[in-house]
């Protein structure tokens, strides 16, 4: 059972006023990171849309020490530092509990370019959390295609709709034996909070991902996005699960369409309210490709059933 | 010289209005009617903002984008966007 919105803490991490758009689902996110993670943490930030939101020079708009590192070495970076403290920690040059160190990435900073270092980190397993905020696109340069980006999406390199499908990250990351992935959306905020709690008390490396529906890439109003959020969860395009120490759980409400009590909603009115897909599901071929997208999430599911019953 | 040094030296403190005020974005402002709002904290969780008062339910105009998140989130339908003079 999820935490209550009502008995999560006061605490805000994200301070009123930043430089993001307004409606940024990447904000929204950071917000209950930053109620679970509490004060004492470091940030890493990778070249994203929350280094551009941070604010200008000498303010900044989060509560935390953030560092900016290049884009490839989210992992690298974050080890680093988490291997730092302690060694002073050690040497009695710090005092006091051990601060959280994660790294703040977009998926372009996880999935494509730094997955090198990050892939690394998780084989070290270094004790560090990697949040994803995954936007399904390089957002802050101008929507281009990332490895996040699903089949049939419009982007400005691929105008005529993305020809393959997304990769499956969080499960890539599973299977460098971590202790502890979890993919979370904005929707859910209880459910996002109650994973990075999870996530802070094990020691280890630690995974989260967290669908960002950018109104900007998708092409929506932006009032919209917790309702996409909501609407990716509940037609089966985004899977809510977390796998402790290998073993799969799935929560609420991908739990249903997983144990087969409910049929998840059809992808169709998901699609249709983004611009990024209607523009291109028009004309005669507009069938076929929606069963084509729709055969994607089928097969994720199918395929993520059957790989929860694997434990070792 | 030594003042100049220090003015230009590269770090940054947490500071509300990192960006400026922000409320100078909005298209659309949010307005609360107290006498349907339940206080479920709804709009206040899903602020991306930070600028609603959980107790209370009100609005700090100075930062707030008039993103409209609020409003689609209410389940009462207690607030309402209401277009900036």
């Amino acid at each position: 059972m999820a935490t209550s919105i009502k008995k999560l803490p006061d605490i805000e991490q994200v301070l009123s006023g930043n430089g993001a758009c307004g409606g940024c689902p990447a904000t929204m996110a950071l917000r209950m990171v930053g109620k679970a993670l509490g004060p004492n943490a470091i940030m890493l930030l990778t070249p994203a849309c929350s280094v551009a939101s941070m604010g200008m020079t000498p303010k900044l708009g989060y509560n935390w020490p953030c560092i900016n590192i290049t884009f490839a070495s989210a992992g690298s970076s974050a080890s680093g530092i988490t291997n730092a403290v302690e060694i002073m920690k050690e040497k009695g040059r710090f005092e006091g509990e051990l601060p959280t160190v994660f790294s703040w990435a977009g998926d372009g900073g996880t999935y494509d370019i730094g997955f090198q270092a990050l892939s690394a980190a998780a084989e070290r397993n270094e004790n560090i959390i990697h949040f994803c905020y995954n936007n399904e696109a390089y957002s802050n340069t101008g929507v281009q295609r990332s490895g996040a980006t699903p089949r049939g999406t419009f982007t400005t390199t691929t105008p005529t709709g993305k020809r393959q499908p997304k990769k499956n990250m969080a499960l890539l990351m599973l299977e460098h034996n971590i202790p502890y992935v979890a993919t979370a959306t904005v929707a859910y905020p209880a459910d996002l909070y109650d994973k990075v709690v999870k996530a802070k008390s094990i020691k280890g490396m630690k995974y989260i991902e967290i669908l960002a529906p950018c109104y900007l890439g998708w092409q929506f109003d932006m009032a919209d996005t917790v309702q996409l959020s909501r609407m990716a969860v509940r037609s089966g395009a985004w899977l809510l699960w977390e796998a402790d120490n290998g073993r799969i759980t799935f929560n609420n409400p991908t739990a249903q369409f997983i144990s087969g009590k409910k049929n998840p909603e059809a992808v169709d009115e998901y699609l249709m309210k983004q611009g990024r897909f209607s523009r291109l599901l028009q004309g005669p071929d507009a069938k076929e490709r929606i069963a084509e997208i729709q055969g994607d999430v089928d097969r994720e599911i199918a395929f993520m059933r059957e790989r929860a019953k694997i434990f070792i | 010289m030594r003042s100049v040094t220090k003015a230009y030296r590269p770090i940054s403190w947490p500071t509300l209005g990192a960006g400026g005020d922000t409320g100078s974005w909005r298209m659309h402002r949010p307005v609360v009617n107290h006498e349907l709002c339940t206080k479920c904290q709804f709009c206040w969780v899903y602020c991306p903002e930070a600028v609603i008062d959980r107790k209370a339910i009100t609005i700090d105009y100075r930062y707030c984008k008039g993103c409209g998140v609020c409003a689609v989130e209410c389940p009462t339908g207690a607030i309402t966007m209401e277009k900036e003079e």
